[in-house]
């Protein structure tokens, strides 16, 4: 199955990846962008599993609870 | 009690290590091995140095997989009864991710990566790792990193303020909190924390890079020190 995983830096969470962007953005000519939030996109293949084992993966590596929000999709498969 | 033996923990991409094993073992006078991060057992050591450097090349976030490393588990084994643990910049971030010292350490407000010589004020001298400081001594390290600003949830901050578990504060050189100070945008301008039990000390200034007086400061020589003191009086003959 085929599965997506969003990291987020959580809110309240300084991003200053995104504040550089928005910045670079606006001098580029695009005012209208009011927010930048950057994160990571992991793409994972699995043989087997369900949601419930992602969210491990998620607690226990892939993000850090402390300071990220994670959101996990699963395209195909069981969910 | 003989000489006190320091772990100095290896994970692939740690670069810190030999500055470590040099200062204890050369400076201060004590014993000091390298331990590859496969080790499971340090029961063998008073005090585990967990060193600076890009432990798997920093991927995913620092300190991430490293933390996942066997000998994390007895490096926790080893805290829990009582022994000295101490993180240095990298050391640090495997610390905070490995959940022995609470917070992460987000990318540098400025985003570059900052070597440098700064200023710190030490507020905490009532640990294993600083009673041979006075309170409110200024002292100057160097600092090098990209990922070193201190963060914290708001009720987490409060009980490391209320329990005087922070020990190291960015400062000038009068150690005055003031703004230009904080190099990387580290909430209460935080260099260095201690857990709460006092034995497990994480933080992002290398004390290794400054222990002799030809470095230009040793003002880091008495972290080692304190920490081979504490456990000649504190800790059982091995």
């Amino acid at each position: 199955m085929k599965v997506k995983v969003y990291i987020r830096l959580k809110e309240g969470v300084l991003d200053v990846q995104g504040q550089v962007v928005l910045r670079a953005l606006r001098n580029l000519g695009f005012e209208e962008v009011e927010e930048v939030r950057i994160g990571k996109l992991i793409e994972m293949e699995l043989s087997d599993g369900d949601r419930e084992r992602v969210k491990e993966m998620c607690e226990r590596m892939l993000a850090n609870p402390v300071v990220e929000d994670y959101e996990i999709v699963i395209e195909d498969g069981k969910d | 009690m003989g000489k006190i033996k320091f772990a100095v923990v290896v994970f692939p991409g740690t670069n810190c290590d030999m500055d470590c094993h040099y200062v204890v073992k050369e400076v201060l006078g004590e014993d000091a091995d390298y331990v590859w991060h496969t080790q499971e057992d340090l029961s063998p050591y008073h005090c585990i140095i967990l060193p600076g450097g890009f432990s798997y090349g920093d991927y995913l976030r620092t300190g991430a997989i490293a933390k996942l490393s066997p000998v994390m588990e007895s490096v926790r084994k080893e805290a829990e009864k009582g022994k000295l643990v101490i993180g240095i910049c990298n050391g640090f971030q495997i610390l905070v991710e490995a959940g022995l010292l609470p917070g992460a350490l987000l990318k540098n407000t400025k985003l570059r990566f900052l070597c440098k010589f700064v200023y710190l004020r030490l507020d905490n001298n009532d640990t294993p790792f600083t009673h041979l400081y006075k309170k409110g001594e200024v002292l100057r390290m160097p600092i090098a990193h990209f990922e070193g600003r201190y963060f914290a949830p708001p009720e987490v901050l409060d009980t490391l303020e209320r329990n005087g578990q922070v020990v190291l504060r960015y400062s000038s050189s009068e150690g005055e909190l003031v703004e230009g100070v904080n190099p990387n945008g580290s909430l209460n301008f935080i260099a260095g924390i201690v857990n709460e039990k006092r034995n497990v000390f994480g933080l992002m200034p290398h004390p290794e890079r400054c222990s002799e007086k030809i470095l230009s400061s040793d003002d880091g020589y008495r972290i080692f020190k304190s920490m081979a003191e504490w456990a000649r009086t504190h800790l059982k003959e091995l």
